[in-house]
């Protein structure tokens, strides 16, 4: 059969054909869009709808960005310079950079303090955020809250000192006593920290801070985007133990407990912040004789972790609630105590429950920081909003400060949120 | 011996009550500094600069009283409040005196229990309309749109105005200046109202000013000016006789640039003698240096020269000084005599 075909055949292909690119209807770029963009007619309709809005807004915007001007030094120069073309002035953003990031008032040759305690925070974080890091790098995340206060607040070194010595205190008794019981180790480990505060306290010398190495620096001259971050990283690292707390005391089988925890959670979470936060500012003027107030910024601090916490424990009691039955049994049979038990078997299944939810409300809070404007504290908003907007040479300026600000805001966001998604990825056992 | 000790226990007694009943005075005296309140940041009136120093109009004052009292115009700590926090403030001793563009009325100083001083910028409620609108009179408004900060003096005053005009009106609410502003030039309202010289300051940052007019009608009486606590009459008198030092200064023709010569000798005037200390004894009578009213004129200069420097003609604010020129210009600037 095949050698008739062999002879009858006047030409025989003896090599394959190279390949053909596909038809251009079916490659590359056309392909893409016609898969992708044009696959039918209400596709299409949206797809050019949806360019004209993209290019609506990019010629709007893409100008003004790219005119912008940098280097002026009031908005009429920025006005003059640019002669009635559209453009951004952004000479705002460079003349008064060190106030948005530091507020007005920080002393200008001290800027350094904030942001070497700035770039030690990643340092500090880094071990409890990336677990596969050496874990004796925690230790330097256990001194970083006293070296941070150091560095910013400056004044004598003395104070730092005496708060972690007052800490390591309170560690070892508890250590000691917590063989007995975890309630006798807890206070007495509170009572033995707050011994060591108060003698301490007598000990340092009137006018410590005069000749101190660091020049101090009182709250009130805080300000800018540190402000934000102090305030947003001081509130989300104690709001997650104390959310932790309430919300296990919120399942205790104390009723004592359980009704504290119950009413502080209700309570708190039935009251807007910025009451708190007038409350914190305005009615403790009232209460307290004049000259003894405390620390504004230590009012707002505990002012939004009290928020913030209640919020978390309402999440954490969701991780709580769904996990099965059978694990707290398990924990029981296998003989551990309660603490054991929510130590080594329920808290870390629940937390990585809520992580979402717990990023969630730390996204929501370092946001909400920017509500400090309201009782005249000069966070980036609040210079914004006060000093910026009535300097004479830059009143009338919108865009470029809040624009800004929002930027600030969003690269600090989308990171939160990026590490929660690989943390999730990261701590997923089951099998999807 | 028991009568030494009998003395010692009542000199004790004596300088333990003079401790308790000092006043602001002495503890500013005390402290070194002057704590002032301002606001959170009015364009001309009070903000920082770019190396974070105070300017403005409040803050001359400010700024007078701390070189009247310690000899000194930058021993001054600036407290920004705002319009919620600054009564209290003031009221819980946080601050010394509250120098925020006040309006000095019945309520606040008698009700509030405070004291004010004077008067040292007289403004009024004026409308801010386009050009093209083509109104020339705040009676021309007709069914107009206007813009107007929620729960404030001014809501009222304009409700007044317009009912006892017989004209109607829509509000549309804000909440801060800067949202007026922006909600006027996005054409969201016919009119913006608030007080006249915030007006002004809020035109001139427009990009074309001149398309936008400031109508005649003024409709309110807003005597904004420094206030201390009551009950501190000693203290009240040093901060409400710096302020009249520096209208004073004006009058007599006392300014930054010839105080130093005036000062030197004793001249032919002698009100401008007693002023500054070169004749009488009007600083020790305060409690205070003989050279008092020198230093509190030097800081910034005197009254009118902290105007045209913050918010006069060659400022972008370019306020007119209208109400407030001198009483011999047809203003209502005055100051009683230094006797």
């Amino acid at each position: 059969m095949s050698d008739t075909q062999a002879h009858m055949a006047a030409f025989v292909r003896t090599e394959t054909l190279p390949q053909l690119a596909p038809p251009a209807t079916e490659r590359g770029i056309v392909k893409w869009m016609r898969e992708n963009l044009f696959s039918t007619i209400p596709n299409a309709i949206l797809t050019l709808v949806s360019f004209v809005i993209i290019y609506l807004v990019l010629s709007k915007t893409l100008p003004w960005i790219m005119n912008g001007v940098w280097t002026t030094s009031s908005l009429s120069e920025c006005r003059e310079v640019l002669e009635g073309a559209t453009g951004a002035c952004f000479s705002v953003l460079t003349e008064r950079w060190n106030q948005l990031m530091f507020g007005f008032v920080y002393p200008a040759d001290q800027y350094w303090r904030p942001t070497l305690a700035f770039v030690l925070l990643f340092v500090a974080a880094a071990p409890v955020m990336f677990f596969d890091l050496p874990r004796k790098l925690l230790i330097f995340t256990a001194l970083f809250p006293f070296i941070a206060y150091y560095l910013i607040w400056g004044g004598t070194i003395f104070v730092p000192i005496l708060a972690l010595v007052g800490v390591i205190g309170g560690v070892l008794v508890y250590r000691k006593l917590v063989t007995g019981s975890f309630a006798m180790g807890f206070f007495g480990g509170l009572i033995a920290a707050l011994v060591i505060w108060t003698v301490g306290g007598m000990l340092i010398p009137e006018g410590a801070n005069d000749t101190a190495a660091l020049q101090a620096v009182p709250s009130r001259d805080l300000g800018g985007f540190m402000l934000n971050m102090m305030l947003g990283v001081v509130c989300v690292s104690l709001s997650i133990p104390l959310g932790i707390a309430l919300a296990l005391g919120r399942q205790s089988s104390m009723p004592l407990i359980k009704w504290i925890c119950v009413i502080f959670i209700e309570f708190i979470r039935g009251v807007p912040l910025i009451t708190l936060l007038f409350v914190a500012s305005v009615m403790l003027a009232y209460l307290f004789p004049p000259g003894t107030t405390t620390d504004l910024f230590l009012r707002v601090v505990i002012m939004i972790t009290m928020f913030s916490s209640a919020y978390i424990a309402e999440v954490i009691r969701g991780g709580l609630a769904a996990l099965p039955k059978g694990q707290y049994e398990a924990g029981d049979s296998l003989g551990l105590d309660y603490a054991q038990a929510m130590r080594l078997i329920i808290l870390p299944q629940a937390l990585k429950i809520s992580i979402p939810g717990i990023v969630n409300i730390a996204v929501g809070l370092f946001k909400d920081t920017t509500l400090v404007s309201v009782i005249s504290m000069f966070d980036v908003v609040g210079m914004i909003r006060g000093p910026l907007s009535a300097a004479t040479e830059w009143n009338g300026i919108y865009w470029e400060l809040y624009g800004f600000a929002a930027l600030l805001f969003f690269v600090v966001c989308y990171g939160i949120s990026q590490y929660s998604q690989w943390l999730e990825r990261r701590l997923a056992t089951d099998h999807r | 011996m028991k009568k030494t000790v009998l003395f010692g226990a009542l000199a004790v007694a004596g300088l333990s009550a003079a401790a308790a009943s000092a006043g602001t005075l002495d503890d500013v005296k005390a402290r070194g500094t002057l704590n002032c309140g301002v606001t959170t940041g009015l364009v001309g009136f009070a903000a920082p600069d770019a190396n974070g120093v105070w300017e403005g109009f409040d803050v001359g004052v400010c700024r007078a009283v701390a070189a009247a009292v310690l000899g000194d115009e930058t021993a001054v700590e600036f407290i920004p409040t705002t319009g919620k926090t600054r009564f209290t403030a003031l009221a819980s001793g946080e601050i010394d005196m509250l120098a925020r563009n006040t309006t000095w009325t019945f309520s606040r100083d008698v009700d509030l229990k405070f004291e004010f001083v004077g008067i040292n910028y007289y403004d009024g409620q004026g409308f801010l309309a386009p050009k093209a609108l083509g109104v020339t009179s705040a009676k021309d408004l007709d069914g107009a749109t206007v813009c107007v900060q929620t729960g404030t003096t001014t809501e009222l005053n304009l409700a007044d105005f317009f009912r006892s005009n017989n004209i109607s009106y829509e509000p549309v609410p804000i909440e801060t200046n800067a949202e007026g502003q922006q909600q006027y030039l996005a054409g969201a309202c016919d009119t913006y109202t608030t007080d006249a010289s915030g007006l002004a300051a809020t035109r001139a940052t427009f990009e074309n000013p001149g398309d936008h007019v400031l109508l005649p009608e003024i409709i309110s009486k807003e005597p904004l000016g420094p206030l201390v606590r009551h009950g501190d009459n000693d203290w009240a008198d040093v901060v409400r006789w710096t302020l009249n030092a520096l209208i004073t200064a004006e009058e007599l023709g006392v300014t930054s640039a010839n105080i130093e010569e005036l000062a030197a000798a004793p001249t032919n005037n002698p009100e401008i003698n007693r002023l500054l200390g070169t004749a009488g004894e009007l600083g020790g009578m305060l409690g205070l240096e003989p050279n008092w009213a020198m230093m509190a004129i030097k800081a910034g200069g005197n009254y009118g020269e902290l105007f045209e420097k913050n918010i006069g003609e060659n400022t972008p604010i370019g306020l007119a000084r209208g109400l407030n020129a001198m009483w011999t210009e047809g203003g209502l600037i005055y100051s009683p005599p230094f006797r």
